[in-house]
């Protein structure tokens, strides 16, 4: 096979690209104060706030696959107007800016919201600027990156199996979990890996929605960006700890990003 | 235990329009090209497609479109073999076979598969993968999986087409061996005559949705009624009405017959009662027509010639016959048939 020859100045203008996003990584790396890494990753505020943004993104996750695996399931099976409908719903919060989201769950879960004020009228029952609101933050904008990862699993699925299930005598919660969950494993698990990585980056929506407390909504990303003004060498190596979780999950998703041809 | 069926399906302008029934203890074949709607057939009567018209299984109606009764497919106790076996990649053999005995809530699902898998000889493969099956054996145990839930209609597509030729021998016999012990009825869909003559006891041929034939895998190949049946017989098949002593065909070519009878007809010739000459034959055969040699296929010691004109025809005749003709694709040639080696009747 012989490959098409790239005009010199489109290889310029890649290399420029390239350039653009390597050299941020490298400053980075060369500015940050590795003697003090060992102290000030391990401080106690920094671990409260790893802690915190484990349980966050790990809580969102779990809570995006019981609500959207069956969400990515309806969405493959229905067509036409509907289709696009909830499809469109779905894939919102991937394009919303993430700010706009954490005002809309206010609107919908503050005190004076849509279905906040009945749960704080009704029951007491106070979400904004609680761990829970950082989580739901979380979970609305990471949420679309596993339906639509499961919906396209869904949607290649050789729909025989699950014909052949039923002409077996299985009725409908036997198929879905014997046969359908277990082959959609492999899109399950990058959509899971999408999501949690999208939920552990996550700032805008939460510092809106969840504000900014230590130990309850403070999540690595908004410690980043409060330590930037007073601790600046800790919001590097806060940096730098994001940095590592996101070449660790690429590394472990190489077959499916970066293995196809 | 019989199937009545009558079904009609109309989608993306193809119509299946067929009326089956088959009792039990007779394998039936329906034989038909590829987009005959075989297919479509048997997912209709495992209830995976709606249908128009009525399908009764042993009395009790599964589906009926005037009466909106429609048993779902797991509630229908039908048993679907695929061509290309579909075992859950995921499952292990065993677990495969005991799904259809889990769904049936049995205690004893996973011994029963054992059992299963004991009798057909293939215990040794229980743990392992469908991946790990050779294509012959994936089919077995599809065919396990099936009848270990012991369906009252047991369909199967194509159940050998996707098998290499080697082994297709040897899974056909194990199949033929399963249908004789199957209580139940028996159908199964091909466009492989010879699977469906060695299976089956009944013949339904299906082309373009509908049934043209019916009957015994012999009625059928002697008396065609159809291009595809007539090919896979090896014989020339003619249409075209009858008066008297000679039959008119559609491009206005007339074929001298005795006692053709009157009206639309059929007309079987077979190969080898087709002769080829280099000149004009003289003497008896009153069907001589000039044509062009279009194709020359050997069959082991027989050379079958297809030869273009007013009646196109296939010749059968000896690898010297070839040479002394000097026939190759384009050749002019002399067709001469008797009109007594002419077998007719009504279509």
């Amino acid at each position: 096979m012989t490959q098409l020859r790239v005009p010199a100045a489109l290889v310029a203008l890649a290399g420029l690209g390239l350039l653009f996003f390597l050299l941020p990584l490298a400053g980075l790396i060369v500015r940050a104060p590795w003697n003090q890494a060992a102290a000030s990753i391990g401080s106690a505020e920094t671990v409260t706030a790893l802690e915190l943004s484990f349980f966050c993104s790990v809580t969102a996750t779990a809570i995006a696959l019981v609500l959207g695996i069956p969400l990515a399931l309806v969405l493959s099976r229905t067509s036409g107007t509907l289709r696009s409908v909830l499809r469109a719903l779905t894939t919102l919060p991937m394009v919303l800016p993430p700010v706009v989201g954490g005002v809309a769950l206010l609107l919908a879960f503050g005190r004076t919201g849509l279905v906040g004020s009945f749960l704080y009228q009704g029951f007491g029952i106070q979400i904004p600027f609680t761990t829970a609101a950082a989580v739901m933050a979380e979970t609305f904008v990471a949420m679309p990156f596993l339906v639509i990862a499961v919906e396209g699993g869904m949607r290649s699925l050789d729909p025989r199996y699950e014909e052949a299930a039923r002409a077996l005598g299985a009725r409908g919660w036997m198929v879905f979990a014997r046969v359908t969950l277990p082959l959609l494993r492999p899109a399950i698990f990058s959509g899971a890996v999408l999501c949690w990585a999208r939920a552990l980056g996550e700032f805008g929506a939460t510092i809106t929605f969840a504000g900014n407390f230590p130990g309850r909504t403070q999540t690595v990303p908004i410690a980043v960006y409060i330590a930037l003004e007073t601790h600046p060498d800790s919001a590097i190596l806060l940096s730098l700890v994001l940095l590592a979780v996101s070449v660790a999950i690429l590394v472990a998703m190489r077959d499916r990003w970066l293995g196809a041809p | 235990m019989t199937l009545n069926a009558r079904i009609k399906i109309q989608r993306d302008g193809f119509e299946l329009d067929v009326q089956l029934d088959v009792d039990e203890g007779e394998t039936v074949a329906v034989l038909g090209p590829n987009g005959a709607g075989k297919t479509t057939l048997l997912r209709a009567l495992s209830g995976l497609i709606p249908i128009v018209g009525r399908v009764e299984l042993a009395g009790e109606v599964l589906e009926d479109s005037e009466t909106r009764v429609r048993v779902p497919t797991e509630r229908r106790h039908v048993g679907l073999v695929f061509q290309d076996h579909v075992l859950f990649p995921h499952l292990t053999v065993l677990d495969n076979i005991a799904f259809g005995l889990q769904a049936q809530h049995r205690a004893d699902a996973r011994h029963v598969a054992r059992d299963w898998l004991q009798r057909a000889g293939l215990e040794d493969k229980a743990t392992s993968m469908p991946r790990e099956l050779s294509g012959g054996q994936a089919q077995r145990v599809a065919l396990l999986r099936t009848l270990a839930t012991e369906p009252r209609l047991l369909l199967l597509d194509e159940p050998l087409s996707a098998l290499d030729v080697t082994i297709r021998a040897e899974v056909r016999r194990e199949l033929s061996r399963q249908l004789a012990s199957f209580r139940g009825v028996r159908l199964l869909v091909t466009h492989d005559p010879l699977e469906a003559i060695a299976l089956a006891d009944r013949i339904v041929v299906l082309e373009r949705g509908h049934v043209v034939q019916s009957g015994t895998p012999e009625e059928v190949t002697a008396r065609p009624r159809s291009r595809f049946v007539a090919d896979l017989a090896g014989v020339n098949l003619l249409r075209g009405k009858a008066h008297g002593d000679h039959i008119k065909l559609a491009n206005g070519a007339s074929v001298a017959a005795p006692e053709a009878g009157e009206g639309d007809v059929f007309a079987v010739i077979h190969p080898r009662a087709v002769s080829l000459f280099l000149m004009r034959p003289e003497g008896t055969p009153r069907n001589v027509w000039q044509g062009e040699t279009e194709n020359i296929d050997l069959h082991g010691e027989r050379v079958r010639v297809r030869v273009n004109g007013p009646v196109p025809l296939v010749a059968e005749v000896t690898p010297s016959a070839v040479r002394e003709l000097h026939l190759h694709a384009g050749a002019p040639v002399w067709i001469a048939v008797k009109a007594t080696e002419i077998s007719v009747y009504p279509a």
